[in-house]
């Protein structure tokens, strides 16, 4: 038998972030293996000395053009990059301050950092390749690892029921996602999606090829929590520990949503389609997460519909991008991508200070007086929520801005008027957050406070650093993007659906 | 015969087949019936016990129990599906070039390397260790500043 084998270009330097994190994480388990009896200070300097060496030399990779290697398996860009450095740098903070957290929570499974490494390459897999088929390795990649971190707290089974609702859910939107991936397998016979882009813009939609992206688009919204595939998030986020929501909330959605903007991108022929779906989508998760987030009594339930708005502020700015191609650029979504990392895994950080002796309520009135027992934290909480509302000089605030610009010039003001509304529908339940930590009466004050470490502190201090120091350097930053090639193919014509509503009526 | 005709034209050669199986539901179903029809029906708490003749059951048998077996069974289709790689592997490896051959021996050595770590790694934590109740070990929560470390590793069961 003769086999026509090709050897494909192997390119280690694209792939060199990736295999730095997956081998850090194999370091990690063996260090672990090999001294089971000892504390896990040695895997966290291990690990996060690993995430140093990969954030560095994706910095080192950001000026190079972009090509493809491994016979079109791994793309290098800049967006890519980019992500991936967001990625790199939220893992790491979610480690800074996981090992005094899970000590506290009497959980210190060494397991979690080769995990949440492991995660976090599946993550970087997703952004960083056209090719289908490494997109859903990459997504499973994340989301089996997240499954097994949800449900560490063993003995709680709040999170056990995080676990399984997760794995239960997670599994149906992989379906749908690999199903998706089948059919528009079916209409152009290939799963690279440049390839499919010039299948798909030389036909008319097919109902195979809409089938397929509504199917693909279904499992990348779960990831992404967008509205009406967001019900495990406030569930999940709730009953997993509180530096897994941290990670999952920051990791997992800019991975999701960077695999979705390159998705869109080779669908866009077909944004007849799609372009009027996710417009409502994206009305409805920014309302949904906002309305549901003001009724809710848990902080981390808070912030988990939070976030589910938040997936909605940046489905704005990616649908601005892809409705004005050439005209706006995806700097500005990016840009948030940045600041919600920083901030969410901030607020997430000083949260996890109401463990103590494995014990631990996340309610608000739980957090109350966390002004007087760790003044530092509850300081930096009330920087990162200011953010996360909007308020100027955050980060938080010129993400939203610029986003709101977008929407502007790319011709969807209803979008941008939500947006605005929305924000501002926000500040309520992040201002009742703000309120339950400044509670300083004795009487009222949580009895339960975990002691703040300085690497918790030093998490903070990083995670501030991000949200004031990208509100300040905004300017230079968004011009350091150069996101403009992963738009749209200039040409495309999107259009605002309500001018089609209107276009129709008038026939 | 007409009937026969529609019947061979829907049905084609598998009608023999179809005749086969109705004579046999019919007289499977016919000695189920008549049995349940016929039989006598004298019920004793001896006859409706679990086992009628086997041990005597003891206890409710609708209680909590451990599943260690599905951690075996995990680890056994990880297993399987590596051996279902090599096959796949193989079959192209006996023809390709030397080239091709020297690439993706390299390619599968790395992948072998991981999974041979990754069974280490079950052995050393007694995955496999029927009797064992994994917990922290106390030594994780040394530098701790509260309380002695007290680990209610399976308190809950």
């Amino acid at each position: 038998m003769n086999v026509n084998a090709l050897i494909p270009t192997v390119d280690w330097r694209a792939l060199a972030p990736f295999t730095i994190v997956v081998c850090t994480g194999i370091v990690a388990l063996i260090i672990e293996m090999l001294r089971p009896r000892r504390n896990n200070n040695l895997v966290v300097g291990v690990s996060l000395f690993g995430l140093l060496v990969a954030g560095w030399s994706l910095f080192g990779m950001l000026g190079g053009p972009s090509d493809e290697s491994f016979a079109g398996m791994i793309l290098n860009d800049r967006f890519g990059q980019i992500l991936q450095l967001v990625m790199v740098g939220s893992c790491a903070v979610c480690f800074l301050f996981s090992e005094p957290y899970l000590r506290e929570k009497r959980i210190p499974f060494a397991e979690f950092y080769p995990l949440a490494l492991w995660s976090t390459a599946g993550g970087m897999l997703m952004v960083s390749s056209k090719h289908l088929l490494m997109v859903f390795l990459g997504l499973e990649l994340l989301s089996i690892s997240l499954y097994c971190l949800a449900g560490m707290s063993r003995y709680e089974s709040k999170s056990e029921e995080s676990a399984l609702k997760y794995f239960l859910l997670g599994s149906f939107a992989s379906a749908f996602l690999l199903m998706g991936i089948a059919f528009i397998y079916g209409e152009t016979a290939s799963l690279h999606l440049g390839r499919i882009s010039e299948v798909l813009g030389a036909a008319s939609a097919s109902p195979l090829s809409t089938i397929g992206a509504a199917m693909v688009l279904v499992g990348l919204g779960f990831k992404l929590a967008l509205v009406p595939f967001h019900q495990w998030t406030p569930d999940v986020y709730q009953g997993a520990p509180t530096n897994v929501t941290a990670f999952m909330a920051a990791v997992s959605k800019v991975a999701a949503l960077g695999a979705l903007v390159r998705f869109l991108w080779a669908i866009g022929t077909l944004d007849t389609v799609w372009f009027p779906l996710m417009w409502w989508v994206a009305v409805a998760t920014m309302t949904v997460g906002n309305l549901a987030a003001l009724v809710q009594n848990d902080v981390k339930r808070t912030l988990g519909y939070s976030s589910i708005a938040h997936a909605g502020y940046l489905l704005v700015g990616v649908l601005a991008a892809f409705s004005a191609p050439g005209r706006v650029s995806l700097d500005a979504t990016a840009f948030y991508l940045i600041s919600y990392a920083a901030m969410t895994i901030g607020a997430f950080a000083v949260i996890s200070l109401t463990a103590s002796g494995q014990h631990e309520g996340t309610r608000f009135y739980d957090v109350r007086g966390l002004w007087k027992r760790a003044p530092w934290a509850a300081g930096c909480l009330v920087v990162f929520l200011c953010s996360l509302i909007g308020i100027p000089i955050t980060s938080g605030f010129f993400g939203k801005l610029l986003i709101f610009q977008a929407a502007f010039d790319a011709g969807l003001p209803a979008l941008a008027v939500l947006l605005a509304v929305n924000s501002a529908i926000s500040t309520y339940y992040y201002l009742g957050i703000i309120q339950a930590a400044f509670v300083t009466e004795e009487g009222a004050v949580a009895p339960r406070f975990g002691k703040p470490s300085a690497s918790l502190n030093l998490a903070c201090a990083v995670c501030l650093a991000g949200v004031l120091g990208a509100g300040l350097f905004a300017g230079p930053l968004i011009r350091g993007m150069g996101t403009a090639e992963v738009g749209p193919p200039v040409g495309v014509p999107v259009q605002d659906p309500l001018t089609i509503h209107t276009k129709n009526t008038s026939d | 015969m007409l009937g026969r005709g529609i019947f061979q034209a829907v049905f084609g050669e598998f009608l023999p087949i179809l005749l086969l199986m109705l004579v046999a539901a019919v007289v499977a179903g016919a000695m189920v019936t008549l049995s349940w029809v016929l039989g006598p029906k004298k019920d004793t708490p001896y006859k409706s016990s679990t086992y009628e003749c086997g041990v005597t059951p003891v206890g409710n048998a609708i209680e909590r129990f451990p599943i260690k077996f599905y951690l075996v069974a995990i680890l056994f289709v990880l297993f399987d599906i590596e051996v279902v790689f090599l096959w796949s592997w193989i079959t192209v490896f006996k023809g390709a070039t030397i080239q091709y051959q020297v690439f993706s021996g390299v390619a599968v050595g790395i992948y072998l390397v991981l999974w041979i770590i990754g069974d280490a790694y079950v052995i050393k934590v007694g995955a496999l260790e029927w009797d064992e109740e994994p917990q922290v070990a106390p030594e994780k929560l040394l530098p701790t500043p509260v309380e002695a470390p007290t680990i209610a590793a399976g308190s809950h069961s």
